[in-house]
């Protein structure tokens, strides 16, 4: 990295009072300080307008507060969407400084703000966009696809959503007030260190990151819990949706990999804020030990994120092709053998730190290995569409773009596998592309078909179809225009991270690349248009029937959007595609009988305490010792309050659930259903 | 899969069904001796002196897996059939995932100077 700038927090005696924080945290570069200008102007005209719509008590008491399932997996799916444009706004001028910086141009980034631009794309995109995203897919279906009325853990869920966000907070905090890491994503000591961060970027990252890993594993947790406790009874393992199987092994790599993380980000703060040495350059302190710890975690990390999606596949697959999906124990047990391939990977992200050829090869082959069960999956997926009846609705076009796109991914991917390549490949434009093709072509294409196909399902009106359309024709086109010069650059050599160049011939493909980012941003913004268009002519959309798409799994047998409670009554599974099976068999919707059902109450806990996280967080970074002290006694005080807080439960009436349900009832009679 | 249908049926009734494992006295008294005797016995060990220290430190290594044992079975309450046979099934993931991981690490890290030339006679020499 570059030393031409001056780190924007200069080395100021800490205060009792204030830590290391002071004016001199507050940006001084022009573009950050416009960018502060204008985000607090539309905070404040936000804050404005709910407050003039008198919102606050609605939003505290319907959404803040929810312990409700659906509730939480939409919000997650909402701070993704926030922190998505964030990440992206960071692509975007990576674009631009690239596109520009040539022929002695320095651009318009200095090194220390491109550096810190680069890492926060990385660490946004991963834990604050895809992470929320598929939490909040499984937090959403999960429990309706095996038919229960809530996760394990409902306050559990809220809190872990709240701990989420105070990470997303932090990293957003970083922006104005100090700086962010500048050190890559995954924050490789030595440069990490205190001795060559002195600043207080890497530990926005590690507080970031810890606090949101809290809620992270807590959701991984409840969520395996609710998959193997509170299925509808007859709904055996191999009868889960395939959805729910990617969701169960995506939460067990989760609760095994995550505290990996945990541990090796909190050798990182022993180093850096008492003084230890298990990552320095001297007294015995190894940074290769690091890069392989937080790979133990990393690597499980990218199939926790393409394996919900997987699942997601298999459903629009199977109901937009009108078939049983092919192979249903095949994918299964791919999934399985996935995840535990997952674990047995993870050095084929640096093979040449200095292994000798039998710790390459043994990675090299793990890794060419776990192709096979995922080119199982695209097999099955394909006979499913194979004699199908396909409607090309918007997720199937997705998932179809996702295959194509996907396996170009996936087969670079092997390509890298290989050491010899890799010793040529390692660090270049090419990986780069790589796992764009593969997260973006996987995840990304996977959630918007996640989002097109139940958005439906959780508020009760379709998608407009013409800006979806052109979003995805924007989309897909734009993402080969803009990665396809990237494999052909990190090919001639060209590596990661760069700020300037000078090999003018390098600029076209540069260039090439921005229009594709281009395209993409105009993706984008049809996509946020589609939602607008949408909710704007909601009553022309609305979808009465809860089966849209004539689906298969239980979620379509609710209405849309489902009752607090779910299900009137716990269905009963006597086959795979349990929806599906009962058309078929023509089951009845029932009229009577309704019983009180138990729910679990709201509470603010889940908010308070990760108010509380935020805070602490923010004293850690900035030293400022008595507000760490005081929060880390607030938060204990306030989880044992918590504790004798007895209004728990309450019982929705039968008479209400009647209620519902006859509404219902006459809604999809209107419906001709 | 009937355990998990029956608890399915339980959460039905009542989604806060909480199951407390079946726990007596003797068994935690029964745990408790155990670990207070596995503790001390690597702390007589030490104290005294009596063996030399590479088989104390192969004993004691060998005394905390047990103590581990203890824990899991008398404390924690995990047996083959706890919990419709899900406890076990996660102990063991852990227990391979764990060991990946430790065995990974250790070859890993001890592979990784194959590539390193030699810099000076003394490292040279140090080279097994």
């Amino acid at each position: 990295m570059s030393t031409d700038a001056v780190p924007s927090t200069s080395a100021a005696e800490p205060t009792f009072l204030f830590g290391k924080l002071g004016w001199n945290s507050l940006p001084h570069d022009p573009i950050v300080l416009s960018t502060m200008v204008v985000v607090i102007i539309g905070g404040i005209g936000l804050l404005a307008l709910v407050t003039r719509y008198k919102l606050w008590g609605y939003l505290w008491k319907e959404w803040f507060t929810t312990v409700d399932h659906k509730k939480i997996g939409i919000m997650y799916m909402i701070l993704g969407l926030v922190m998505f444009l964030r990440g992206f706004a960071d692509a975007i001028m990576m674009r631009l400084q690239q596109v520009m910086a040539f022929g002695g141009s320095e651009g318009y980034l200095n090194s220390h703000h491109y550096d810190q631009i680069f890492t926060a794309h990385g660490v946004i995109m991963i834990f604050f966009v895809a992470m929320p995203f598929i939490t909040g897919l499984m937090n959403y279906v999960v429990p309706l696809q095996i038919g229960a009325r809530d996760v394990s853990f409902p306050f559990l869920n809220n809190f872990s959503f709240w701990m989420t966000t105070s990470g997303a907070v932090l990293t957003m905090a970083s922006l104005f007030v100090g700086e962010f890491a500048a050190t890559g994503w995954l924050a490789y000591p030595p440069l990490s260190g205190i001795a060559y961060s002195p600043s207080v970027g890497v530990d926005y990252y590690i507080w970031a990151l810890q606090i949101a890993g809290v809620g992270t594993t807590l959701s991984g947790i409840n969520l395996i819990v609710t998959i193997l406790k509170m299925r509808a009874p007859g709904m055996g393992l191999m009868k889960m949706p395939v959805f729910t199987w990617t969701s169960l092994c995506a939460n067990i790599l989760i609760v095994a990999s995550f505290p990996v993380l945990t541990a090796v980000l909190a050798l990182l703060t022993l180093d850096r804020y008492v003084g230890t040495n298990f990552f320095t350059n001297d007294f015995g302190g190894s940074s290769m030990m690091y890069v392989n710890l937080i790979w133990i975690w990393g690597h499980p990390e990218v199939y926790i994120l393409i394996l919900p999606l997987f699942g997601v596949f298999s459903e629009v697959t199977s109901t937009f092709s009108g078939k049983k999906l092919f192979g249903y124990t095949s994918m299964v047990y791919a999934t399985v053998v996935i995840t535990i391939l997952s674990y047995v990977v993870w050095l084929h992200h640096f093979f040449t730190m200095g292994s000798g050829a039998s710790v390459n090869s043994f990675f090299g082959i793990t890794t060419m290995v776990i192709s096979i069960p995922t080119g199982a999956k695209l097999f099955n997926w394909l006979f499913t569409m194979y004699r199908g009846r396909i409607r090309y609705e918007l997720p199937m076009m997705w998932t179809v773009a996702f295959m194509l796109t996907f396996t170009i991914g996936g087969m670079t991917g092997v390509l890298l596998a290989v050491p010899p390549a890799d010793f040529v490949l390692h660090n270049s434009l090419f990986l780069i592309a790589h796992f764009h093709n593969v997260i973006i072509g996987g995840v990304l294409f996977g959630i918007f078909a996640a989002i097109n196909y139940w958005w439906p399902k959780a508020f009760g009106f379709k998608l407009d179809p013409f800006w979806g359309k052109v979003s995805f024709w924007c989309w897909v086109p734009g993402f080969w225009v803009a990665f396809m010069p990237l494999y052909v650059l990190g090919l001639m050599g060209v590596t990661r991270r760069m700020r300037v160049f000078d090999d003018p011939s390098l600029q076209i493909w540069f260039a090439i690349a921005a229009v594709g980012a281009l395209m993409i941003a105009a993706g984008i913004a049809a996509m946020l248009i589609q939602f607008a268009v949408s909710i704007w002519k909601r009553e022309a959309l609305a979808e009465t029937t809860g089966d849209p798409w004539n689906g298969r799994t239980l979620e379509w047998a609710t209405s849309s959007p489902p009752p607090d409670y779910n299900f009137a009554f716990t269905p009963r599974i006597h086959a795979l595609d349990a929806w599906y099976d009962m058309k078929a068999a023509g089951v009845e919707h029932p009229a009577e009988g309704y019983k009180d059902i138990h729910m679990p109450s709201n509470t603010g806990a889940g908010v308070i305490l990760a108010g509380i996280s935020t805070v602490a967080g923010f004293a850690l970074v900035w030293h400022i010792w008595w507000l760490a002290g005081l929060s880390m006694v607030g938060l204990i005080g306030a989880a044992i309050a918590h504790t004798f807080n007895y209004k728990r439960d309450f019982h929705i009436p039968a008479s209400q659930v009647a209620a519902t349900e006859a509404a219902r009832l006459r809604q999809l009679q209107a419906a001709g259903a | 899969m009937s355990a998990a249908t029956t608890h399915a049926e339980q959460a039905e009734h009542d989604s806060h069904g909480i199951e407390i494992p079946h726990a007596s006295y003797r068994d935690y008294t029964i745990g408790f001796v155990l670990s207070v005797i596995l503790t001390a016995i690597p702390f007589a060990l030490v104290m005294t002196g009596a063996l030399s220290p590479a088989v104390t430190g192969v004993t004691i290594l060998g005394l905390a897996v047990v103590q581990i044992v203890v824990h899991m079975v008398y404390f924690l309450h995990m047996s083959p059939k706890a919990e419709g046979g899900w406890s076990i099934t996660s102990l063991i993931f852990t227990i391979i995932v764990v060991g990946i991981m430790l065995s990974g690490s250790l070859w890993v890290m001890s592979h990784l100077n194959t590539n390193m030339m030699p810099q000076a006679h003394e490292e040279m020499s140090q080279i097994p």
